[in-house]
């Protein structure tokens, strides 16, 4: 094996596996639930994306082919990542928050997770805003 | 060389799905719980990958595709049970 293939998969090797446990290491190690859902879904990833361009120079170099594989799971991690995040961010904001906790969101109608006329039938902890009364019609004289 | 940082990788993958275990364990919500579920997926397909390398074989591309692929429809799963109180509406 030429030595640039030794030395380009164990760079990529290292830096995924720091990566890796840094991405672990944040989840138990920062306080609040919306800040350890940072460290996860972005450190762990790109842990991942190291293994597999590791993985991809490595089976190139040893068998002379280039495989699609590493780049479909790449890509499939990098599309549901945020996906993820996006669903356990909205799970931590309908169950212990109400819209008066969070700040504001600097827009006349709130946060759009919130104003949206959904997720009312889950398990929730508070009750739900009241809605506003409807106008009072006009009497006709 | 290649070995070492093998050995290097594995060990810190596999320290992080420890750490991800405590969490599972002792997560005070229902979202770190999931958020720590979600990561052993991740770690576990990068563990595989590893695997792979080290026995020269390709057969774990495959099951860490689908092992992405389950990872992703259970995370996304559970939330919309806790969100909507069903999964399929």
């Amino acid at each position: 094996m030429p030595f640039w293939v030794e030395l380009t998969v164990t760079v990529f090797l290292v830096i995924a596996g720091v990566f890796g446990f840094v991405g672990s290491y944040g989840l138990i190690k920062l306080p609040d639930p919306m800040s350890r859902l940072h460290a996860p879904t972005k450190a762990t990833t790109l842990g991942v994306g190291g293994v597999l361009i590791a993985s991809m120079v490595y089976f190139y170099a040893t068998t002379g082919r280039i495989s699609a594989h590493e780049l479909m799971v790449t890509l499939f991690l990098l599309l549901t990542a945020p996906i993820t995040a996006l669903f356990i961010a909205k799970v931590h904001l309908h169950l212990r928050k109400t819209p008066k906790d969070l700040p504001s969101a600097g827009e006349g109608s709130g946060w759009a997770s919130y104003t949206a006329a959904g997720p009312a039938r889950g398990v929730r902890d508070f009750p739900r805003q009241p809605e506003e009364p409807a106008p009072a019609p006009a009497t006709p004289r | 060389m290649i070995a070492y940082a093998l050995t290097f990788a594995i060990s810190a993958f596999g320290l992080g799905l420890l750490l991800n275990l405590w969490r599972v364990i002792s997560g005070p919500d229902h979202s770190d719980r999931i958020l720590a579920l979600d990561t052993m997926v991740i770690n576990a397909i990068a563990l595989l990958i590893l695997l792979g390398i080290t026995l020269g074989t390709t057969i774990f591309f495959e099951v860490s595709m689908l092992f992405a692929l389950v990872g992703f429809v259970s995370t996304v799963s559970y939330c919309r049970f806790l969100l909507r109180g069903d999964i399929i509406e």
